[in-house]
């Protein structure tokens, strides 16, 4: 274990490498969510305006 | 021949309800994938005889360069389509396109350079990779910037549109500028029409990382996707159908 994290000694660029790459998806997923969250609450606001109008 | 699926993909309501339904497909097949891959990537393929374990950092910074290059070309695609043909879905798709992409032309970038740190003695140089890699970020973060200066959301499809086509001039320049210049950056590992200068245990892990990150590109655009249609959707009716669904 201590030789697959060691990364004959790159582990100092492998394992930052691996890590940006893993919070950029992770980051997009929750991006990509809270867009839709937010998009749909605008939604819901917007119908309720016309409701209120008709 | 009948036009009535082309139609259909500039139908809000339909592609709306269509992202909705592929969206889990791609996002499971793509975490399986890049599961796979990271395992095959980091434990199975053997060291490389150059460069160790540190070339294990071509399996995110390959699929991340490709993300930033792909992702560029569908939005200046989708930008045009928008553009030339008047249709909602189109902008929404370039939209939805650009943080996507310029997240992972940071991520190219970043792990590029801690790649060329122990590789090259150095974490960057004016070269003409990094250069116009760099120059494909500031693309992406100048088309975001773009459209955050418009209030109004056709307004800045529009205009937003015209930057995506013009900078897709700089996709070729980043792809062949490895060939056209003498260049640091190493030439092309994979090859449509040749072959590809990698040995086969580690090519396949890098092939099934960039069809995990392609299609996980394709979960997450047709999310985001979702939320542009209905920020331009103004009909109640569907609406109401759309978030009871």
């Amino acid at each position: 274990m201590t030789h697959f994290l060691h990364m004959g000694g790159y582990a100092a660029f492998v394992w930052p490498s691996y890590g940006l790459t893993l919070l950029a998806v992770v980051l997009n997923i929750v991006w990509a969510r809270s867009l839709l969250a937010r998009s749909r609450m605008e939604a819901r606001r917007r119908l309720a305006i016309q409701g209120e109008r008709q | 021949m009948t036009w009535t699926w082309f139609h259909r993909l500039g139908s809000p309501p339909y592609i709306y309800r269509l992202a909705g339904r592929l969206t889990p497909w791609f996002g499971w097949i793509a975490a399986i994938l890049l599961l796979g891959a990271l395992f095959d990537g980091l434990v199975i393929a053997p060291p490389d005889y150059q460069q160790g374990d540190g070339f294990r950092i071509m399996y995110v910074h390959v699929p991340a360069a490709w993300l930033s290059l792909m992702i560029y070309t569908w939005m200046a695609v989708a930008a045009a389509v928008g553009l030339i043909w008047r249709i909602k879905v189109a902008h929404a798709v370039a939209a939805a396109c650009a943080p996507i992409g310029a997240s992972f032309t940071a991520v190219a970038l970043a792990t590029g350079m801690l790649f060329g740190k122990p590789m090259w003695g150095t974490y960057w140089v004016w070269d003409p990779r990094l250069t116009s890699e760099l120059l494909l970020l500031f693309l992406y973060l100048g088309y975001m910037g773009l459209r955050a200066s418009f209030d109004d959301l056709q307004r800045a499809d529009r205009a937003s549109a015209v930057l995506a086509i013009v900078g897709v001039v700089n996709v070729p320049i980043v792809k062949y500028s490895v060939v056209w210049w003498n260049s640091l950056h190493q030439g092309s590992s994979l090859s449509l029409t040749g072959k590809d200068t990698i040995a086969t245990p580690m090519l396949i892990p890098l092939l099934v990382s960039m069809l995990g990150f392609t299609l996980y590109f394709a979960a997450i655009l047709l999310l985001r996707l979702r939320g542009e249609i209905l920020r331009r959707e103004r009909s109640a009716n569907w609406i109401r159908e759309a978030l009871s669904s």
